[in-house]
């Protein structure tokens, strides 16, 4: 329920909903996005970033809560740690239990490799991930007015044309090949009566590409999958994060150190590949936002990766979703899907006024939005003190008729009701949040980690962990569609290279001399990494805190 | 402006309640969800959250209320604390899980039977639906699996997130979530009419169509991308009726 001091602006809203009907906002022109971005989007504060003082990446500026993961010490003394028992042997140890871990494991299995040679790996349940949350959709160009070439022109220019080109050409050449797979494996795709798929516009989309279940299309997606593991009888260790890689006495990957963390046991894999998708890096909580991330979302992979060697690109930009719940209290941060904009609810600030096309790119749209708020004092300010602008949901049901909203965003419209907001008669609130690392580990088109002088053997990567495939800024609906292409061509490659490679002495001496080069560099013993789950334990039960048992 | 918002949040006076975290009593403060209620009383979870959206089912809570003899079923990260809530989180629901080739499956009537044959001990006493935090129609699903009718199955279970409280609270120890997990996907697969248009873009794009289009592309200039991006043609907004496959 919406408190008293609303009901003001929530009129102005409604009186002006016909109006607006009739007319979006223009979209900005080029000059315009620029200098929106340039003020008011919060990548452009140079305090909240600095340079990276260690690594092979020393010098290139990111987030100051990446710098401070990335310039921390391992959580292990290499010399106390016993190598030479060996817990689990297999061919492909894949880290990480969501949509691009699940697709690589399943690509291993369908190439050949037998599913007891394969493990997964994750830190929370299998399935616990940014997958299984994202709702829009997938994209992916399979409509007779559109084209793979169509769609990488709309991914690099969301992108600020920074993106890798030759991820790109993989992610949309693959995508349909990607959906079929899906429909082949039985995912529910929202299709009309003779079968044509339902697909509408996201932000920065020139055709209607954008696939749906629902908004449910993550989970959907992640739980046929993971189902399909399941039957395959591939082997996941849950609540077993990796806390660092292993490297043979030739600096291949070969394995990693997990971490059980329910006993505090440690255990020793020795891999012939390994496949990193640990996703991103939303519990960071950059600059203080709040998330639409999971639990688990703490960018481990950025830093075991970066230990042996791996190449950071596109650090430095973050995506901020335009639309992240400002009211009520309980769900701040949480995702309002890109699709509610999608279907036709704009965006319109306390006088009920539009201020922003409903569908320019993330960044453009969520700097549209805060300058609303802070720099034009337009915003609703809601009895926490949070500022937020009004998504006009309403709209959805005058343009496409009753029922639609139940219907296509049963996610939204349940996660409202349970605060008694009806998001079908009422407008809801909402303010930019982290959503998405745009960048990440360098790969090739193989999937396979980049580092100073070429490709790290034995170590692939797939999902939100890589970078490149989104330049800057990525596009809704591109992201479930990294974690399927490149995990897919993850766990092809790395069978690939499994059945040649083989892997000798097992060491940390990665992790000896990177703790070499923070002590050069002056870096305290202050901070350790990866840091696995974030703390939000209240700060007066925290200062009385011991640790005995 | 999160540091603006935390001074807004401090003028609040805050009212607290009593909750009991497995019968222990903590005061924590008034409209925090379960989830963030059990972390301000000091608990870090290691299970019990995942998403934290409602998304992946595994902060399962059951409670009771003081003076209320019921038993609630919710989501930790969906519900707000009320005075006098007895709470504890159920993480993890051992449920069987068939195992099944869908390539190799005969579909019939029968299938979901054949594979969960425990669905016939349905009691039909709708504590299952009971249970679901999603408000799913669950029995009226396995009610429809019973009758072979995967079609119906499969959309009333659409929105399950397989937290398990179904299978937990069944007398008939149904493992529903699994049930109905089979029969969406024997319907996305066998029953929904396929994609003609992804079946002809995969052949086109394995006959190279795009091969040429997209190697002329990767190599244009930045200048010449933005060029041909900020001039490119978008395909109107109006959408025509949509008359959805049911």
């Amino acid at each position: 329920m919406y408190p008293k001091e609303f009901e003001k602006s929530i009129r102005k809203v409604e009186e002006t909903r016909q109006e607006r009907l009739k007319k979006p906002p223009e979209r900005l022109g080029e000059k315009e996005k620029e200098e929106l971005l340039k003020k008011w989007h919060p990548d452009y504060k140079p305090e909240a970033k600095r340079k990276l003082r260690v690594g092979v990446s020393k010098g290139s500026i990111v987030p100051n809560e990446v710098a401070d993961i990335i310039e921390a010490y391992p959580l292990i003394n290499p010399d106390e740690i016993d190598l030479s028992q060996i817990d689990y042997e297999t061919d492909i140890l894949i880290i990480g239990g969501g949509g691009a871990g699940t697709a690589a494991a399943l690509f291993a299995y369908y190439n050949g490799i037998s599913p007891e040679n394969i493990i997964i790996a994750t830190k929370l349940r299998h399935g616990d991930s940014n997958t299984i949350m994202a709702q829009g959709g997938i994209q992916a160009a399979d409509k007779e007015n559109d084209s793979p070439v169509i769609h990488y022109l709309d991914v690099i220019g969301g992108g600020h044309f920074a993106n890798k080109p030759e991820l790109v050409a993989r992610l949309v050449l693959d995508a349909p090949l990607i959906i079929k797979w899906h429909e082949e494996l039985g995912v529910m795709y929202d299709k009309k009566e003779d079968g044509e798929m339902i697909t509408i516009h996201g932000g920065g989309t020139s055709r209607k590409r954008m696939h749906s279940a629902k908004d449910y299309t993550g989970m959907e997606i992640m739980r046929v999958l993971r189902d399909e593991a399941r039957n395959i009888g591939i082997e996941v260790l849950e609540f077993s994060p990796a806390i660092d890689l292993l490297i043979d006495d030739e600096g291949k990957v070969g394995g990693a150190l997990l971490y059980n963390l329910e006993t505090d046991q440690y255990y020793v894999v020795k891999a012939k590949a390994v496949i990193l998708a640990t996703g991103g890096f939303g519990r960071l909580h950059i600059q203080g936002f709040p998330t639409t991330n999971h639990y688990g979302a703490t960018a481990d992979g950025l830093v075991m990766a970066y230990r042996v060697g791996a190449k950071l690109r596109d650090m430095d930009s973050v995506q901020y979703h335009p639309t992240g719940v400002a009211y009520p209290e309980q769900i701040v941060g949480l995702l309002v899907t890109e699709k509610v904009r999608g279907l036709g609810a704009q965006p319109v600030n306390v006088e009920g006024e539009q201020f922003v096309h409903p569908l320019e790119p993330r960044d453009v749209e969520a700097a549209a939005i805060i300058r609303e708020c802070y720099g034009r004092n337009k915003g609703v300010i809601t009895p926490t003190g949070m500022r937020g602008i009004w998504l006009d949901s309403p709209m959805i049901e005058i343009i496409h008729g009753k029922g639609t909203i139940e219907r296509r965003l049963g996610a939204m419209f349940r996660m409202f009701k349970r605060f008694d907001i009806d998001m079908r008669y009422e407008p809801i609130l909402v303010f930019p949040t982290l959503h998405y690392q745009n960048g990440g580990i360098e790969i090739n088109e193989n999937a396979q980690v980049l580092g100073i002088n070429g490709i790290i053997k034995g170590l692939f990567a797939a999902g939100e962990v890589e970078g490149g495939v989104h330049g800057k800024n990525r596009l809704m609906g591109n992201s479930l569609l990294d974690t399927q292409v490149f995990g897919r061509i993850a766990g092809i490659n790395a069978a690939k290279y499994s059945r040649k490679a083989k892997v000798g002495k097992l060491s940390l001496e990665h992790v000896k001399k990177y703790v070499e080069e923070l002590k050069k560099a002056g870096i305290k013993e202050e901070r350790k990494a990866p840091i696995l789950l974030p703390d939000y334990r209240e700060k007066k039960v925290l200062s009385r805190a011991i640790d005995i048992l | 402006m999160a540091r603006k918002r935390k001074e807004g949040r401090k003028k609040e006076e805050m009212k607290m309640v009593r909750i009991y975290i497995m019968g222990k009593e903590y005061k924590v403060p008034a409209g925090l969800t379960i989830m963030k209620a059990m972390e301000y009383a000091g608990y870090r979870y290691i299970r019990g959250a995942g998403c934290r959206a409602g998304f992946c089912g595994a902060c399962a809570t059951v409670y009771r209320k003081e003076g209320d003899y019921k038993l609630y079923a919710d989501l930790a990260c969906q519900t707000t604390v009320e005075d006098g809530m007895w709470l504890v989180q159920l993480p993890f629901t051992p449920a069987n899980k068939a195992t099944y080739d869908l390539e190799e499956i005969k579909l019939d009537d029968k299938t979901l039977v054949n594979f969960y044959p425990e669905i016939a001990r349905c009691v039909s006493c709708n504590t299952c639906t009971k249970a679901c935090p999603q408000e799913l129609e669950v029995m009226d699903y396995i009610q429809a699996c019973l009758r072979g009718d995967i079609k119906k199955a499969a959309e009333l279970s659409f929105d399950c997130i397989q937290c398990g409280l179904c299978a937990l609270r069944c007398p008939a120890e149904i493992a529903h979530y699994h049930v109905s997990q089979l029969a969406r996907r024997l319907y996305g697969k066998y029953i929904a009419p396929k994609a003609k248009h992804l079946e002809k873009r995969v052949e086109e794009i394995k006959e190279g169509k795009f091969d040429k289009e997209m190697k002329e592309i990767m190599e244009k200039s930045i200048e010449e991308l933005k060029e041909m991006y900020n001039s490119r043609y978008i395909e109107p907004e109006e959408e025509e009726i949509v008359v959805e496959a049911d």
